[in-house]
């Protein structure tokens, strides 16, 4: 008794008294594994006492397809049938057994690689876990934040030395990372001060109109500009641009070993990478905030102009009363302190990564972002600062 | 028996520069074929031009008969994975794990299920000689050996016929570039494929290659490797009996 069941192209199944036929037949490479796989699935070898494969119908047979009649093989013996191939069994399937039984030469392993999960203590409950996970958020936060104070405390002893024997500065590096950060980027803060403080004068014009107190728009927006705006906004479109392109360059930099390279030479990273682009941004940051000034300054008048029918004059005049001899200095003294924190933490960050393109992406990321939370923070303290001082 | 990779007056012009000049080359089935040439004789150029990195100016690319110079993205698909390519530097990708680096041409071409793909990635990881617990690995974590090993096994993941191999050996010590040597005559001869590998190594060439293609003047002169090292043009010469490998052509023919 014999009954013939074709179940694919790949393998045709006949039961037999003593158990199952196989004949293999077609293409099984590694495009035609799915259909392999699900043909092999198919196939119940529960309670067959024999299995006989015959392979010669295979016209091709690569790696994947021995690995997938492999698979059959092992099933078919666990589940206790014998299993024997009509004529010899296929190279392919013989190389397979070979590759995945004998164990691999240890020969190449890393050097100084220890087993990462060896360390790991098992699985805790999971309140424990949810703890043991903040534990160990706090105390790399911990870490970070002290390698972050050391490198902002090896910079500034680098700047400082520096500053003392100017000679060893790089002006060239300077003067690119000047042009790269500022120069380049008036174009786009001269704007932004300007559609900032447009709607900063229209906005209180429409308010203070109510009460009859046109001029004070003039006040608001001079105030406003000077002291907290034209330095903050301009921080913060630097902090976007020239933060993330100092971490992305010293990160790609540290990925090609540029950054070994220099310091196996006996130079010092942090001198020659990292204190030209913190004084190149000393240098742009307030020059960009003079210009921010100046254009928000400007856009006011505009407003005043055209929308409080307020002639310039009388705007230049209000301008000239509404300001204290330090108003302008309170906001421009900032800048080189922001430009500090934002060179800080783009190339702090970009000396943080090593290992893989993705950690370039992530450090650039987390650069942005504290570069400008750390310049809203020291804004914040300045405030308090100048509070305390009544200036 | 028609060519494996067919080139066939191969014009590459950067520029004012001719890199290449009516180059023609042959690569049969089942042999190693060697390119070798001095620095900046546009072996890389040639290479990415066979693997349709790159148009050249004229001439024709033939893989298995098809001509890759005039077709697009989508024709090129099925042509690609019809071939592995292991880059001079791994090129591993460095966000995944060497697992999931093999993994990624079956995810690419196939469509099949974890287990299998996990099986797959396996066997191929072992086949190239790594140990089972290289997988959960990220290529930084890797030896220079075993990236270069990776990348074959990356390279195999879809069982190609032909491979293309960039300086396989460089940056090796002497021993691991013999073991890698090994590696490599273990593949072409238990998965019959045909092997197309740029090298600087005579130490690879004359273990491995059955032919050898010399790129010279902008062409290239090729020959079994018997018959090259007899070729006169003076680069050949320099290179095939050079104080380094003059001891080991006169071990080649002693024995």
């Amino acid at each position: 008794m014999s009954a013939t069941l074709p179940i694919t192209e790949a393998v045709e199944v006949r039961r037999t008294a003593e158990g199952l036929e196989l004949e293999l037949t077609g293409v099984w490479s590694v495009r035609e594994l799915g259909a392999i796989e699900a043909a092999l699935e198919r196939i119940d070898v529960a309670s067959v006492p024999r299995v006989r494969i015959a392979a010669a119908g295979i016209s091709e047979l690569d790696l994947s397809g021995a690995w997938a009649l492999r698979g059959f093989v092992r099933r078919a013996r666990r589940a206790g049938a014998e299993v024997a191939f009509r004529g010899a069994p296929p190279d392919q399937l013989r190389l397979v057994e070979q590759t995945l039984a004998e164990p691999a030469a240890p020969e190449e392993a890393a050097p100084g690689e220890a087993d990462p999960t060896a360390a790991r203590p098992g699985p805790a409950e999971p309140g424990d876990r949810a703890l043991v996970a903040i534990g160990r958020y706090v105390v790399r936060s911990g870490h970070d934040l002290v390698a972050g104070l050391a490198f902002f405390g090896r910079t500034c002893v680098t700047l400082a030395a520096n500053l003392v024997r100017p000679w060893r500065l790089r002006p060239i590096s300077i003067v690119r990372h000047v042009y790269d950060t500022g120069i380049t980027a008036m174009p786009i803060v001269a704007l932004i001060a300007f559609l900032i403080c447009v709607i900063l004068a229209y906005l209180s014009a429409q308010q203070l109109r109510g009460l009859g107190a046109d001029i004070y728009v003039v006040d608001l927006v001079t105030i406003g500009v000077l002291r907290e705006l034209g330095v903050l906004l301009t921080s913060v479109i630097v902090a976007g641009r020239s933060g993330s392109s100092f971490a992305a360059e010293l990160g790609s930099m540290k990925l090609n070993e540029e950054v070994d390279a220099l310091t196996a030479t006996g130079a010092d990273p942090i001198e020659l990478l990292v204190v030209p682009r913190v004084l190149g941004l000393a240098i742009a940051l307030p020059l960009l905030t003079v210009i921010a000034d100046l254009i928000g300054l400007t856009g006011g008048a505009l407003l005043c102009r055209f929308l409080l029918d307020m002639p310039l004059e009388q705007y230049v005049n209000r301008v000239n009363e509404s300001i204290s001899a330090t108003t302008f200095w309170v906001g421009i003294i900032k800048a080189p302190v922001f430009a500090l924190l934002i060179a800080f933490a783009g190339c702090y960050r970009g000396m943080q990564v090593r290992g893989s393109a993705r950690e370039l992406g992530h450090l650039v990321t987390v650069a942005v972002v504290q570069a400008i939370f750390l310049v809203i923070l020291a804004d914040a303290l300045f405030a308090v600062l100048f509070m305390r001082m009544k200036i | 028996m028609a060519a494996v990779v067919e080139v066939r007056g191969l014009v590459n012009r950067f520029g004012a520069q001719v890199v290449h000049d009516g180059l023609d080359m042959e690569v049969d089935a089942d042999e190693v074929f060697g390119i070798v040439g001095g620095s900046g004789a546009g072996k890389s150029v040639l290479l990415r031009t066979i693997l349709g990195l790159q148009r050249p100016q004229a001439g024709t690319v033939r893989i298995r008969g098809n001509d890759i110079t005039h077709l697009s993205e989508a024709q090129l698909r099925p042509i690609k994975a019809g071939y592995g390519v292991a880059f001079q530097s791994g090129a591993l990708y460095s966000g995944l794990t060497v697992l999931e680096n093999v993994q990624l041409p079956m995810i690419e071409h196939l469509k099949l299920p974890p287990t299998a793909l996990e099986g797959l990635a396996l066997l191929k990881i072992r086949l190239v000689g790594l140990p089972a617990d290289a997988a959960a690995k990220y290529p930084a974590q890797l030896s220079g050996g075993m990236v270069k090993r990776a990348a074959v096994a990356r390279a195999l993941a879809l069982d190609p016929p032909l491979l293309f191999l960039d300086e396989p050996t460089s940056g090796l010590d002497p021993v691991s570039a013999a073991a890698f040597d090994d590696l490599v005559l273990y593949l072409q001869q238990h998965l019959k494929l045909t092997i197309v590998m740029i090298t600087h190594d005579l130490d690879s060439i004359f273990r491995t290659c059955n032919r050898v293609g010399v790129i010279v003047d902008r062409r290239m002169e090729s020959d079994t490797l018997e018959r090259i090292v007899d070729n006169p043009h003076p680069w050949i010469q320099a290179y095939f009996h050079g104080e380094r490998a003059r001891e080991r052509l006169g071990a080649e023919r002693g024995a």
